[in-house]
């Protein structure tokens, strides 16, 4: 499978993004913000980083680059799209998922790992996530507090759309293991389409044994399957 | 001519950066602070001549869609 890395002024986790896939054994592109088209993508990643220096909001800016067109294109004839860290609040603020990132409440730039509880396996993101599996996954940001109003809310939880919540060690959704103060311990959601998803983490940063963690290759996986699974349909 | 558009934190939206100077306020001996909420202020200026309805109008979408988050945001534009 071929995947397209964006890659923005200030993108700091596009190497890490190509590199876990080429690990996991598949094709990945930078694609420069300014490009108009993805190429031959069968799936987009938009990485982590600063794009834009952060400037005004988390990803106010990139969200106008060229190739979110070409992104928004791919997203609604239902292409999967997965936003990690800045990507997250860059498909925030482009409104292809729902709600914003703040800062966190703590004020402090969190980096270290934590641990994820997924909430649903019904998504082309967390199907291959062994069930009951606490992951364990590093974040790094400073605006990573997930806001959204009671309605949106709502919608997420009525929709199964909330696809990982901080954790304990153990699972438990409580406000010590939520690093930034995000509602209902959300670290990562799906659109109501299921085929777009942002995490604060990075699973790119997890998946081999030499680096902590390889829990994050259980999210890839997840998306290669329902690649394969899409193209078998396909020649079908 | 000049836009200015001062954009403050929603009120449902946890501010963190506000609560932070409330209580150096306090730890100041300032008294009777009973909120605090940081903002950001812009100040965009116009060519000479521009239409002030029309500046408004255009002002007002760019301030909907890129220059504040209504998610998060509220924002108050003047032009003067």
């Amino acid at each position: 499978m071929r995947f397209a890395v964006l890659q923005f002024p200030a993108s700091n986790c596009d190497q890490d993004a190509v590199h876990a896939v080429r690990v996991l054994g598949h094709e990945a592109d930078y694609v420069w913000h300014k490009e108009t088209s993805l190429g031959a993508a069968d799936a987009v990643i938009v990485p982590g980083g600063f794009s834009y220096g952060d400037y005004l909001r988390t990803g106010a800016i990139a969200r106008f680059s060229p190739v979110m067109g070409a992104v928004r294109e791919f997203a609604a004839s239902g292409g999967l799209v997965l936003g990690i860290c800045n990507g997250f609040q860059i498909l925030c603020e482009a409104g292809l998922l729902p709600g914003a990132l703040v800062r966190n409440r703590s004020l402090q730039f969190r980096c270290e790992h934590v641990f994820l509880k997924t909430a649903t396996h019904d998504s082309p993101f967390t199907r291959r996530i062994p069930p009951g599996k606490v992951l364990r996954i590093p974040i790094a940001h400073g605006e990573g507090c997930y806001f959204a109003d009671e309605a949106t809310l709502a919608a997420l939880r009525a929709n199964n759309q909330i696809l990982w919540q901080y954790c304990s060690a153990r699972g438990e959704l409580t406000d010590e293991a939520n690093p930034n103060g995000s509602l209902l311990n959300i670290a990562g959601i799906c659109n109501a389409g299921r085929n777009v998803a942002g995490l604060m983490p990075h699973p790119e940063r997890a998946c081999e044994p030499i680096l902590g963690s390889d829990d994050g290759r259980f999210i890839f996986e997840s998306m290669l399957e329902t690649l394969t699974d899409r193209a078998r349909a396909k020649a079908a | 001519m000049k836009a200015k558009i001062i954009i403050t934190p929603k009120k449902a939206v946890v501010d963190p950066q506000g609560k932070t100077v409330q209580s150096a306020l306090a730890h100041l001996g300032y008294q009777g602070v009973t909120a605090v909420h940081v903002g950001k202020y812009l100040e965009i200026d116009l060519a000479p001549g521009t239409d002030p309805a029309a500046a408004r109008q255009a002002l007002e979408e760019a301030c909907h869609k890129f220059l504040s988050n209504p998610i998060i945001e509220d924002y108050r534009l003047e032009i003067e």
